[in-house]
């Protein structure tokens, strides 16, 4: 054992031999994958509560149609949120093809419509009319839009780096890893938008 | 599987699939729930199926550069229950016979799918480590010094494991014949040719026969 160890490290020299890696799954990829999965689950309990509630609820009047949620400003939200993904994409775009001026506006606009969303929702929750604690549904209400909420924070810190960044100079066509890891965050967070504004506000 | 979240652009792609998905479902919803249900089971089912079909960029063969003496040939071979096979033994015979050699047999502990999720491999390692001593006997009969270590389960991440730490110059996988062989069936001899930059020769041992003549 020891005369092999010797072998190995004679081989390398001083450095330390190049880091085993099963090229079943690419280490990124796998990352990517367990994170993912571990947000699907996050989530997904949350909304394996609501339909819970929803198809075992014994009210006259369904919990849904208790509750007057703000269907509309809540549409005008989406929007602004999908638009901040397009302008996410040109951004990233921008700078592969060396427009340093398009990355610093995608980025910008990027980093505002998301602030927009966050503050409508706060301002939403002020008005909406109901709490946490009121049911059930109110609770699971909070609870989603809350945790999606908390995402987005999450999403605009990272836009706030990379901007800040992106005004500094650095990123280049070759390099841009640093816009690249928070736009695939910021994507995903619209997915779940998606999926959380259809089933609590529009079914 | 292509991860949909493996790029910016390819995230991208996929919340606009999601847009418009979620579209559909929410039209149908709208005419009639179970519309909705039906529809959303419709998407689900198709796109865990365009997923699982996908076929991503083939890994680049992994180079294996050569270790110890300029003169002296490495030679890796992996083989479990063939692993004392006479065409086995011979192949190795042969491929020592030019000059200076080392030979590192590898015998990868194969296990049940059950016992392996839940990590009983005592029995697996013990019949693969009997195999093993008995192979190393016979070669030492044979005149050729070889040495032998117990692989991972799966016989690609026991050449992958051996590639970085023995660095051979020639893989010799040895396998039952067409029809009797798992390897085979799995294709785990062409999976190594096109994974590894290295050379690669099949053996097949037919155990069966060699006991009838004996």
């Amino acid at each position: 054992m020891e005369a092999h160890a010797a072998e190995v490290h004679a081989h390398h020299g001083d450095h330390p031999p190049a880091a085993n890696q099963s090229s079943r799954v690419h280490a990124s990829v796998l990352g990517m994958l367990l994170f993912i999965a571990s947000e699907v689950m996050l989530f997904g309990s949350f909304f394996t509560a609501y339909f819970f509630m929803r198809v075992v609820q014994d009210q006259a009047v369904p919990w849904h149609d208790q509750h007057h949620l703000p269907v509309f400003v809540a549409g005008i939200n989406s929007a602004i949120l999908l638009t901040s993904s397009v302008t996410m994409h040109w951004a990233l775009q921008s700078i592969k093809r060396g427009n340093r001026v398009g990355l610093q506006a995608g980025l910008v606009l990027t980093f505002l419509m998301g602030l927009t969303f966050l503050l409508t929702q706060i301002s939403e929750y002020a008005r909406i009319g109901f709490a946490p604690h009121d049911d059930a549904f109110a609770t699971i209400f909070f609870c989603l839009t809350g945790l999606h909420g908390l995402h987005v924070f999450v999403g605009l810190t990272l836009l706030a780096f990379a901007t800040t960044r992106a005004f500094r100079g650095h990123y280049s066509p070759e390099h841009h890893h640093g816009v690249e890891i928070p736009g695939i965050y910021w994507h995903f967070v619209d997915v779940m938008w998606i999926v959380v504004y259809t089933t609590i506000y529009l079914i | 599987m292509e991860n949909p979240f493996r790029s910016e652009a390819a995230a991208f792609q996929f919340l606009l699939v999601t847009v418009g998905a979620f579209a559909l479902i929410t039209i149908a919803a709208v005419l009639n729930t179970w519309a909705g249900v039906a529809v959303f089971v419709v998407l689900t089912v198709a796109a865990i199926g365009y997923y699982l079909h996908q076929r991503g960029q083939p890994a680049p063969r992994r180079e294996v550069p050569h270790w110890g003496e300029p003169d002296e040939k490495r030679i890796l071979v992996v083989a479990n229950e063939t692993v004392a096979g006479q065409g086995l033994l011979e192949e190795i015979r042969r491929a020592t016979s030019s000059g200076r050699a080392q030979v590192l047999v590898v015998s990868p502990a194969l296990n049940s799918p059950l016992r392996h999720w839940v990590s009983d491999e005592d029995g697996a390692r013990a019949s693969a480590q009997a195999r093993l001593d008995q192979s190393l006997q016979r070669l030492g009969e044979l005149g050729v010094a070889a040495r032998g270590e117990i692989g991972d389960s799966d016989p690609l991440q026991a050449i992958e494991d051996e590639l970085r730490t023995f660095g051979p110059d020639a893989v010799i996988i040895s396998t039952h014949p067409e029809g009797r062989s798992n390897w085979l069936e799995r294709g785990i001899v062409d999976e190594a040719r096109a994974r590894f930059d290295v050379p690669i020769t099949h053996v097949v041992v037919d155990l069966e026969a060699e006991a009838e003549q004996a």
